[in-house]
């Protein structure tokens, strides 16, 4: 029962999605404050997901079953992640060996998702999409591992989340060095990449590809990929809170944390032109490994 | 959605988006897939090519969605009336919801026509 409860609504799927709407929220209006505008009212994205529900599901001429089933895919694995690191953050002794991997995994299934999705559409457009967020995996999967090797041997090899956690707060965060801070700032590019924000949105680029991966979706299917990507919007900050700025994690520390990484990635999203894949992959492979 | 218009109402539309309309003060954004649409908006005066493909591309937008006509050209095809290469007018074609007339109508009449619908629209229709 605790088990569900800790799915289901505090630290999983109710409690993260509406966090992430939230933060879709701020995603929103600061884009449209950096731009003179005024921006959408806060329940904005609350909003869109419910009139989604309502709206017809259109399933293409030649799509295959798993056109339907993939976006469930995606949000399940977002769930699981948003749930364990709550659990961890709220008591890191509950963590289990080897989780960190584990997320790392997880982390990456919903960009599956979206191209499992977007391939059995039928659409020339949306395959475009799903091979450039294939190579964007690619890209930014491995500068992320490389990151998240730098935290494990600076917390002495632990590949737990609460023994990392430990670790920072009787040593200080993991920010605090040379090699975390670096590791730190390319944590926040792969960041980028993960959440397909601009630079590294090619997948969806909507004046290209018309949205790309998710062209063919409308509905309940459409609304749960928005709801993934806003759980994605709250997950990864935090985990990468937890990496490297693990030292503070009361509410307070945790919430302004979070609010100052998020402003920082729309930011960097606001004020980046879109790469083209290859010049991405480029950036993603040197720049971080200098 | 341009039906053979002139360009000019599709101008204004671009302008709805701009920092001083700003329509995203309503939650409305500019869509590049028509499966993600709530509401198309239609210009132009409807020529004979451009008729199946507009109904095509209703066909393909997930219900319910409404439809706008946006100019007086798509609302009475203006003064291309019986020319040659027109055809019928749009509300034969499609189940208009609103029309905004004006060649072309300025950003403030699209907004307020557009807030005016949706307003009707939460009342129950």
């Amino acid at each position: 029962m605790k088990l569900l409860f800790d799915y289901l609504v505090f630290p999983g799927f109710l409690f993260s999605a509406v966090i992430g709407l939230l933060a879709g929220w701020i995603d929103r209006k600061v884009s449209a404050r950096l731009q003179w505008r005024v921006g959408p009212p806060w329940h904005q994205n609350f909003t869109d997901i419910f009139k989604l529900l309502a709206k017809e599901v259109i399933v293409p001429q030649g799509a295959r079953f798993t056109f339907l089933l993939s976006p469930y895919l995606g949000l399940i694995s977002a769930v699981f992640v948003a749930a364990n690191l709550g659990r961890f953050i709220i008591s890191p002794l509950e963590s289990f060996s080897a989780d960190l991997i584990v997320i790392l995994y997880l982390l990456v299934i919903p960009a599956i998702a979206l191209i499992i999705g977007a391939s059995s559409s039928a659409n020339p457009l949306a395959s475009v999409g799903a091979s450039r967020e294939m190579k964007l995996i690619l890209a930014y999967e491995l500068p992320l591992i490389l990151v998240v090797i730098t935290v494990v041997i600076k917390s002495q090899g632990a590949l737990q989340i609460g023994q990392i956690l430990i670790q920072q707060v009787t040593l200080g965060s993991n920010i605090f060095s040379l090699s975390g801070t670096l590791a730190f700032l390319t944590a926040l590019l792969c960041m980028q990449a993960k959440l397909g924000l601009a630079p590294f949105e090619v997948s969806e680029a909507e004046q290209e590809i018309m949205g790309g991966v998710l062209i063919e979706y409308s509905g309940l299917p459409l609304a749960v990929f928005k709801l993934t990507k806003a759980i994605m919007l709250y997950v990864m900050p935090v985990f990468l809170i937890v990496l490297f700025l693990g030292k503070d994690l009361s509410p307070l520390f945790l919430i302004t944390k979070y609010l100052i990484l998020l402003v920082l990635i729309i930011l960097i999203k606001n004020t980046n032109p879109r790469l083209r894949i290859d010049q991405a992959l480029k950036f993603l492979w040197r720049k971080p490994k200098l | 959605m341009s039906n053979g218009s002139c360009n000019n109402c599709d101008i204004e539309i671009c302008d709805l988006f701009t920092p001083r309309f700003d329509v995203e003060r309503f939650g409305i954004q500019l869509i590049g897939s028509v499966r993600h649409a709530d509401l198309l908006l239609i210009t132009g005066a409807m020529n004979k090519k451009s008729i199946p493909r507009m109904k095509k591309i209703y066909e393909q937008a997930a219900k319910p969605c409404l439809v706008v006509a946006c100019g007086t050209c798509a609302c009475s095809q203006h003064m291309f009336r019986d020319s040659y290469n027109v055809g019928e007018p749009l509300d034969k074609i499609l189940p208009v919801d609103l029309y905004i007339p004006g060649c072309p109508p300025k950003p403030e009449a699209i907004i307020s026509g557009i807030l005016k619908l949706v307003s009707k629209i939460k009342k129950g229709k």
